[in-house]
């Protein structure tokens, strides 16, 4: 194989922009959410204009990243590494949600039954009179002094409710699009360009419309369920982990999206290098399955 | 703006460092980089020592003098943050910045202009950190382990802060570990086979993998906390279903992990320094390797010596013991190659070497007082007591801060061209050897006698180590006053070094002449 | 056998040392290892200790024995040509299997000493331990004893305005009591963030979870007074929450347990009572000072941005049902507990009205005061 050169290049403004704005990014969340409530704080402008920045930073920077593909400053080599720097990314990712599902696993094996009287733990119970353990929770150990109270849960209804339950259309709306996804790529990789962007099409519609069943989901639990953040620890749970899942949908139909457009409207991708879709639609089949083992554990077992 | 670095051979300077303070803010080049991380992390640990001194001023007798609890709490909390996330992290990515591509043989990390992202993080991820010290209620105040509630219901309005903070300080972490194993894994230069890799690089290797393994754990962690201060959430709170100890199992699922991703990149400096000072090949090199290997996949299921006072079951109690104790093997196996690395050889003690053995001596101690820590039964009389706080400034102050200073006395002639003042690096070798044995060797005594840590005040038994303890951290700190100058001496000029800097080097950096031109290895060297 | 052994060779040890110490200032160096302890269990925690650490020293020799000889024999200048073997599979074999072996005679006691530790059944007196920010309470389950302990060390001694006592920083108002020979079991809980309960001479150290409640026994034979301290970060004055346990004879401890009856009973009569503002006031600042000023301070100011400040806030001057509900049902989520449990109607009475007269907060507020009958009347169930 001959030597390809690797492309360094030389200097760059994106990444101090992109600091900067995490660093009003992190200012204004954290003002914002330490100022509720209270009407004259400026934290929020701060927070938008965060968002400005690192938006505008972030399509200026992936925008030379494409032209310098375009271009072909890129060796095979760099490609690879774009690869490689990707799939760990992705790997942090499942880390991340690792945290939640530990979370879920240790208070159904363990912190809610202990409350409850049972297990080694189980004196616990003492300080918690009356509090039995089952899971959903659906009274917390303070009775809900604290707490509200859900007066229903999301959990599998039994075959008789199964068709109007929403996260089993959810399944199927998420996993569908995972196999059109994978048209798409396959379709690319033939060289069908019209075929890729229907299907990439599909896949972004189911996008749109999983999120939509969420948000349909949500309302439902807020204001039919009583079903909220503050319900105790089933709410704590389940919020914490759908919300993620669902805001993890939301970016990766937005990257599905900006290839689907890249695609329309300039015509990028050839049917041998196009990793801007590949990692966009990895990225993909990583929220499905978290969405796999979530419709497992949060809602079925 | 940019440019494709010419593979030719004929002037390898015309793409030289741009004048400026624009350098140093859009630079892609990975000794820029590499540079700012390690005048960063010095930065910080001039600061977390400064509040490491307020620590033993106030601990130099007993009665409260020159600070209030609550803003003893302020110190101990940022002391520890800053230490661990300012200045060892950054600065063993500093050090694998400047090294790793040369030592592959690659022209720069895999993926530069992100590379400069992760380090301009940290300067605002600390100013907000620091930044709370000035907030109404004060900086954080509940320890670097942060647990909950003490962390959430019972925080100060800063700690708002503190959590978006770590959020980007590991978001800078995951991009810069990134960008390390993609360079080791994609970017080595032909023949520069997975096992003929120099130890350093091995280290950070590994050490990516933890970081990128560990950090989001942490930043799921805090998200909780985030949640359970503002949105009613409840975690960590028994009155709704949650634990204040599953904090702890997050946590400390990060934190071990975390407290070797700050021994591994020593060890790598270590092995280098030894076999170059012995003139001998390093001893064991494929056992050194697995041995980091089975440290790091230990690492994760040790973390609930933390917590054996917790009230875990009886089971989990045994198992934790068990697997902790087992690290010791590995990390034998490494002290163990390392004396027999200098043993017959043709040893000369130059500061990097005096700091190496040091580090090796001194991190064992530690590394003994961590075994005695994972005996549960006798960690019910050492926990939360001074005997911890000896263990682990053992091996992270002679251990981790020794290896750096090492690093830095071994690779400076490279980086600047110019060789230190051997009679002052031996001067700042011995002040440090003794100023940190005075001021942490005693704690080991004031600990079993039973002095708790993280307290403003203590009984009067405690009173004369403590002293002892005071005074051997004041010499310590001024003479890191004496590492600043030599340092910069250095910089500013001094004897030219060779390209091979040191008689028994070996490895691609000391291929390159010294300094290391901006661009190295833009065409990639053959290794056999 | 072993162990014995060691124990003896320590203390030879340890004398030789002592005498050497003995002549200067510094604390006598049994002083500067794990206490002993009193109890079975400590001694035998004690016990694995040196034998754990004495296995850490002899490693330590054979290494860095063979470390320094390598550093004095070859040096450049006794042997500028270094070997250059660089591995040898059985000598790695061989540190790799003998440490791991060490390792497993280290673990076997030490998983025996931690099995009996773990003996999880009920005791002859239990005792519920609960940590707050910053005091302990006891609860005894069979006697219905229920007390708090506080730190009695003179804030003039801690600021250095007094001499320091001998019992500095360790000494409480009530100490635990105990009696000899018994089977005590503690049931350790928080009431509001992670504290830990530490006794080393009978080498319990249990963490205070807040919800959740950890067990820990003892029996102790000799009789004493033993001081411990919190060890879990629980705040500001996390460095001033002694504990200490008063270890008695049986038949002083009935006599204490009498006692503590009576003097409910006192207190009972004293509710009664028609009180004056003045000997409220009075009373209440005893009280204000033992259980309040650690966070609002001497002076009711607090400290900005945490502990609100008492003089002039609104509540204390112009609203006595809210002041007496914040007292007794604490706010949510914040480090004002309730105190409902932790004073007498007597005392919860009196520190309020002592709150509302202090400071002149009777001058710019309404100036009512709270008499125990109010707090009687608070307590009552509500229809
Ligand atoms: C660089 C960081 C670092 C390193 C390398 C280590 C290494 C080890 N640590 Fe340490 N530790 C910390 C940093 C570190 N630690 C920190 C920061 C804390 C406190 C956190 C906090 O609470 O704030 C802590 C706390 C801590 C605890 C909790 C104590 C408590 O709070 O009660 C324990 C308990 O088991 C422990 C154990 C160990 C062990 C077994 C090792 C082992 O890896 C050591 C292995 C090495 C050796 C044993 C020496 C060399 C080996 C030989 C020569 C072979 C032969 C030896 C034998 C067979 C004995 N550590
Ligand atoms: C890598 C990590 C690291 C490093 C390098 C250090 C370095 C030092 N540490 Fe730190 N320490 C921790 C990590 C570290 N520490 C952690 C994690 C904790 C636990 C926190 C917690 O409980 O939450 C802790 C806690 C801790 C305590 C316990 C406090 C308590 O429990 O109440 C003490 C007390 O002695 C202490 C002392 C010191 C000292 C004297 C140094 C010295 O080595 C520092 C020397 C450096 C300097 C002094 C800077 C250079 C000089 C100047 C800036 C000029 C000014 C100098 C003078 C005025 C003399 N540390
Ligand atoms: C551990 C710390 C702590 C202790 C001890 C404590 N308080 Fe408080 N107190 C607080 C905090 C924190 C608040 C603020 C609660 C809130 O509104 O968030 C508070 C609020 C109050 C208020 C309401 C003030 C206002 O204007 O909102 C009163 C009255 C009060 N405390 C009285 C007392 C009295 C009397 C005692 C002693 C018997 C006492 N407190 C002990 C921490 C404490
Ligand atoms: Cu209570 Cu520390
Ligand atoms: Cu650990």
């Amino acid at each position: 194989m001959s030597y390809q050169k690797y492309y360094v290049p030389e200097q760059s403004k994106f990444p101090i922009y992109a600091a900067t704005a995490l660093f009003l990014l992190v200012m204004g969340a954290a003002g914002t959410i330490n100022d509720l409530g209270k009407p004259d704080s400026i934290s929020v402008y701060i927070l938008y204009s965060g968002f400005a920045v690192f938006a505008a930073t972030l399509y200026f920077w992936f925008r030379t990243v494409i032209r310098e593909h375009i271009a072909g400053l890129d060796s095979v080599q760099l490609q690879k590494s774009f690869v490689f720097g990707m799939g760990w990314f992705i790997f942090s990712e499942v880390m991340f949600f690792a945290a939640f599902f530990g979370a879920l696993f240790y208070v159904r094996n363990f912190s809610v039954p202990w409350l409850g009287g049972d297990g080694e733990k189980g004196l616990a119970n003492m300080l918690w009179e009356g509090f039995e353990a089952s899971w959903p929770v659906m009274s917390t150990p303070d009775a809900g002094s604290a707490y509200v109270l859900a007066d229903k849960n999301m959990s599998w209804p039994g075959w008789g409710n199964a068709l109007k339950w929403l996260p089993l259309w959810n399944t199927i709306v998420l996993l569908s699009s995972s196999v059109t996804v994978h048209f798409a790529h396959l379709a690319l990789k033939n060289d069908n360009k019209k075929s890729f962007n229907t299907w990439l099409g599909v896949t972004v519609t189911l996008a749109l419309i999983f999120v939509g069943l969420q948000a349909a989901e949500y309302y439902e639990a807020y204001a039919h369920y009583g079903l909220t953040l503050n319900s105790g620890i089933y709410g704590s749970t389940f919020f914490m982990l759908t919300g993620f899942h669902g805001f993890h949908v939301m970016m990766g139909g937005f990257m599905l999206a900006v290839m689907l457009a890249r695609s329309v409207l300039y015509n990028h991708f050839d049917p041998h290098s196009h990793f801007g879709f590949e990692a966009a639609s990895w990225y993909w089949h990583f929220v499905d399955v978290v969405w796999v083992m979530l419709f497992l554990f949060v809602y079925i077992l | 703006m940019s440019a494709v670095i010419e593979s030719h051979n004929h002037d390898d300077h015309h793409h030289g460092p741009a004048k400026g303070l624009t350098r140093w803010l859009y630079t892609t080049n990975h000794k820029d980089i590499g540079t700012l991380y390690l005048w960063f992390s010095f930065a910080m640990f001039l600061i977390g020592g400064a509040m490491a001194m307020v620590i033993r001023a106030e601990l130099f007798q007993p009665g409260m003098q020159i600070v209030e609890p609550e803003f003893y709490n302020q110190m101990l909390t940022l002391h520890g943050l800053i230490m661990v996330f300012g200045a060892v992290m950054p600065a063993f990515v500093g050090l694998a910045n400047w090294l790793v591509p040369m030592m592959v043989g690659a022209p720069d990390m895999a993926l530069p202009r992100m590379n400069n992202l992760s380090f301009w993080i940290l300067p605002f991820a600390f100013f907000v950190l620091l930044s709370s010290l000035f907030m109404e209620g004060g900086a954080p105040n509940f320890g670097w382990t942060f647990y909950a509630p003490l962390s959430t219901t019972y925080a100060p309005p800063s700690v708002t802060f503190f959590i978006f903070s770590v959020h980007i300080m590991g978001a800078s972490s995951i991009m810069g570990s990134i960008n390390v194993i993609v360079t080791i894994m994609n970017m080595r230069a032909p023949g520069m086979t997975l096992m003929k890799m120099p130890l350093f690089v091995w280290s950070w290797l590994i050490t990516a993998y933890l970081l990128i393994a560990v950090m989001p754990v942490l930043a799921g962690a805090v998200t909780m906390m985030l949640m359970d201060i503002h949105f009613g959430t409840s975690f960590f709170n028994a009155a709704g279903g949650g634990d204040p100890v599953l904090f702890q199992h997050i946590f400390w699922f990060f934190g071990h992990p975390e407290v070797y991703i700050m021994i591994l990149p020593a060890f790598g400096i270590a092995s280098h320094i030894i076999e170059t000072f012995s003139r001998k090949q390093l001893f064991g090199y494929a056992s050194m390797v697995w041995a980091m290997a089975s440290i790091a996949i230990l690492s994760f299921v040790v973390w609930a010596h933390h917590m054996f006072t917790v009230g875990l079951p009886l089971a989990a109690e045994l198992f934790f013991m068990w697997a902790t104790m087992l690290i010791a093997v590995p990390t034998g196996v490494k002290v163990f190659n390392w004396v027999t690395t200098m043993f017959k050889g043709s040893i000369t003690y130059e500061t990097p070497m005096l700091f190496a053995i040091a580090f090796v001596v001194l991190f064992t101690i530690g590394g003994f007082s961590g075994l005695m820590l994972a005996i549960t039964p006798a960690d019910f009389q050492y926990h939360d007591t001074y005997f911890v706080v000896a263990h682990f400034h053992y091996v992270l102050v002679p251990g981790s801060i020794f290896s750096i200073m090492a690093a830095v006395y071994y690779w400076i002639p490279k980086w600047t061209g110019n060789m230190y003042d051997e009679r002052l690096g031996k001067l700042h070798f011995w002040l440090s050897f003794i100023g940190v044995n005075v001021t942490f060797f005693p704690q080991h005594w004031i600990g079993l006698a039973g002095m708790p840590r993280r307290i403003p005040d203590y009984a009067l038994q405690f009173a004369d180590w403590n002293m002892i303890s005071s005074v051997g951290a004041f010499l310590f700190g001024a003479s890191q006053i004496l590492f600043l100058f030599i340092v910069v001496k250095t910089v500013m000029g001094g004897k030219k070094a060779t390209p091979e800097v040191w008689e028994g080097s070996r490895g691609l950096e000391w291929t390159v002449e010294s300094p290391a031109p901006y661009h190295t290895f833009t065409t990639p060297p053959k290794v056999n | 056998m072993f162990k014995k052994a060691t124990r003896s060779a320590n203390h030879k040890l340890l004398a030789g040392l002592t005498i050497l110490f003995s002549s200067n200032t510094f604390a006598a160096w049994n002083d500067l290892n794990m206490t002993e302890g009193v109890t079975a269990i400590s001694k035998e925690v004690f016990d694995l200790h040196m034998l754990i650490f004495w296995i850490c020293v002899a490693i330590g020799l054979v290494v860095f024995g063979i470390m320094f000889y390598s550093m004095f024999a070859f040096t450049k200048k006794k042997n500028p040509n270094p070997a250059t073997f660089h591995e040898n599979t059985k000598v790695e074999l061989a540190w790799t299997v003998v440490p791991f072996l060490i390792l497993v005679f280290m673990a076997i006691p030490a998983s025996n000493t931690l099995t009996k530790i773990y003996d999880d059944t009920e005791g002859d007196i239990n005792i519920q331990v609960v940590g707050y920010q910053w005091k302990w309470q006891y609860k005894y389950l069979e006697d219905g004893i229920d007390f708090f302990s506080n730190l009695t060390t003179d804030w003039d001694e801690i600021y250095n305005k007094t001499p320091k006592g001998e019992f500095y920083l360790e000494e409480v108002d009530e100490a635990v009591v105990i009696p000899v020979g018994k089977k005590i079991r503690f049931l350790i809980t928080a009431n509001d963030v992670i504290h830990s309960w530490w006794m080393p001479d009978f080498a319990i150290k249990q963490d205070a979870i807040p919800g959740f409640i950890n067990t820990a026994w003892t029996i102790v034979d000799e009789p004493g007074i033993y001081r411990g301290k919190c060890t879990e970060l629980c705040g500001k004055n996390h460095g001033f929450m002694p504990v200490v346990v008063k270890v008695v004879t049986q038949d002083e401890y009935d006599a204490w347990v009498q006692d503590k009856k009576d003097a409910a009973f006192r207190m009972a009569e004293l509710t009664e009572k028609d009180w004056s503002t003045a000997e409220l006031t009075e009373r209440g600042e005893g009280v204000y000072l033992k259980n309040c000023v650690a966070c609002h301070q001497v002076n009711g100011q607090g400290i900005a941005g945490i502990f609100p400040n008492l003089a002039g806030s609104d509540i204390v001057l112009n609203n006595k049902a809210k002041n007496i509900e914040i007292l007794m049902e604490g706010v949510q989520g914040a480090a004002m507990q309730s105190f409902a449990n932790q004073l007498s109607e007597v005392d919860m009475a009196s520190v309020i009205t002592y709150t509302r007269q202090a400071w002149g907060n009777a001058e710019n507020g309404d100036g009512e005061i709270v008499v125990p009958k109010d707090i009687v009347e608070y307590k009552k169930p509500k229809v």
